[in-house]
């Protein structure tokens, strides 16, 4: 029988929540790794049961935890992430040069084929692949290595490289964002990159167009048409039909185009689907209103999703990796809120409820569908 | 038998119950019982010390025979009582919120 497995990463540990292919009642484990950070975690899509998972702390760093057996239990992994090379820096908040130093993982994205190879986005920003399961990891030093790198800037959050999209018909070309240099394309499997920001506006950075610099927040992609990519920026929605060589916006009547998550319905890759947050400084919906829209057009013309959601009262935020879908027959859609809550649609987002609430501030959320 | 009490979320990690102990050959100092404590427990690598400097993590201390060992020299040797086993090696986390 289908079913899902929601993965949740909190401010203080990590959650499965479980349920049959209804999507009526869900199981709820955890916490696990209690009192840690849990950035994210991901199931591999080759071998549902390989699970990985960012652990990390403010005290005691970075650990990266695999489970063989779709979360039951978990062994810490590889946890070394060095640059490669001499590290060198990049622009800090007041423009000065800052060396370049590990932080944490921010995004793991498991191979598309290969449970034991995994893609890691880190802070200060690069990206790491491991080949062996975790047991270590190696920089792509190429990304970090683009001429544009010493210029690069941390977001409010971090200078994070949080997005990573492998493309499923090309195994060489990955794309990458990063807050606040923007985004990143490879075609040769990650030796060489490219900024594709092109199109991008952001009146926050000297140069409005610049190359590089521009704080996207979040990129998606459905696999059927990956030439077709979604941003959800700083502020703005954007949409590109040449993997990324030109963006347009599509922020159409949104009511305010800033915000931190977009994603694809599974099956219908003109629907996307994005969390409209106030403001730069009021990270809160408007209006109090909690509203997930969707645009059936690929952007420009958008709908308030509200029925099972707050609609009074309500200012949580929802962070950038805390939106997923699963892929049974009705798409169902996800996301988390800095309130704790999980809100779940096993009907495309026509209505909505909580599958969880009251946990520690979500993270991240990411859903397995399981056959 | 050198004795070590480590966070909790660090007993945790690694699976521990109580107190560590360690046998060291030769000096006792915080070098020689982080690298003995890494090498019994290899998941703590890394999360006391940063792996490539090998410098303590900023929020953690080290507290042994009531006094705050932190700004030691990692060779120094520390007190006969923790040498001794009499007194405990405390690696504590920092009073920094969360």
């Amino acid at each position: 029988m289908s079913g899902v497995r929601v993965l949740v990463g909190t401010r203080k540990g990590a959650f499965i929540l479980t349920s049959d292919g209804t999507r009526k009642t869900w199981d709820v484990s955890g916490p696990h790794f209690a009192g840690w950070e849990l950035y994210h975690l991901k199931g591999s899509p080759a071998d549902p049961d390989r699970i990985y998972a960012s652990q990390s702390s403010s005290w005691f760093g970075q650990q990266i935890q695999r489970s063989s057996d779709g979360g039951k239990t978990w062994e810490p992994v590889g946890n070394s992430f060095a640059y490669e090379g001499i590290p060198g820096t990049h622009q800090w908040y007041d423009g000065t040069p800052h060396p370049w130093e590990f932080k944490r993982v921010w995004h793991l994205e498991p191979s598309l084929t290969d449970p034991d190879t995994v893609y890691a986005g880190v802070e200060d920003a690069a990206l790491f692949r491991t080949t062996d399961g975790g047991t270590s990891w190696q920089e792509l030093p190429g990304l970090r290595g683009h001429g544009s790198g010493a210029h690069w800037t941390p977001g409010a959050g971090g200078m994070c490289l949080h997005t990573i999209l492998l493309d499923p018909v090309d195994p060489k070309r990955i794309f990458i964002a990063i807050s606040a240099a923007g985004a990143f394309r490879t075609d040769d499997g990650g030796e060489t990159w490219q900024p594709i920001n092109r199109g991008l506006k952001s009146e926050h950075i000297p140069d409005p167009t610049a190359e590089v610099g521009h704080c996207v927040h979040r990129l998606a992609m459905h696999a059927s048409r990956p030439d077709v990519l979604f941003m959800q920026k700083h502020w703005d929605v954007m949409r590109s039909n040449d993997a990324g060589s030109s963006w347009h916006e599509v922020s159409g009547n949104l009511p305010t185009d800033f915000g931190f998550v977009i994603d694809v319905h599974a099956h219908e890759p003109e629907t996307i689907y994005v969390v409209p947050i106030k403001s730069d400084s009021e990270h809160f919906p408007t209006d109090g209103m909690l509203r997930v829209w969707r645009s059936r057009t690929g952007g420009n013309e958008w709908e308030p999703l509200t029925k099972g959601l707050p609609q009074s009262n309500c200012y949580v935020n929802v962070l950038r990796d805390a939106m997923a879908v699963d892929s049974l027959e009705s798409c169902g859609v996800y996301f988390g809120t800095t309130g704790g809550q999980v809100y779940a649609s096993a009907d495309a987002g026509d209505t909505w409820s909580a599958i969880v609430r009251d946990l520690p501030p979500v993270l991240s959320v990411e859903v397995q569908t399981l056959t | 038998m050198i004795r070590v009490v480590l966070p909790s979320h660090l007993k945790m990690h690694a699976n521990v119950n109580g107190e560590v102990k360690l046998e060291i050959d030769g000096a006792v100092t915080q070098q020689s019982v982080l690298d003995a404590l890494e090498k019994s427990y290899p998941v703590l690598r890394g999360a006391i010390r940063d792996h490539a400097t090998q410098r303590r993590r900023p929020f953690l201390r080290f507290f042994a025979c009531q006094r705050d060992l932190s700004h030691e020299a990692p060779d120094a040797p520390l007190p006969d009582a923790v040498a001794s086993g009499s007194q405990p090696f405390l690696i504590v986390g920092a009073l920094a919120g969360g």
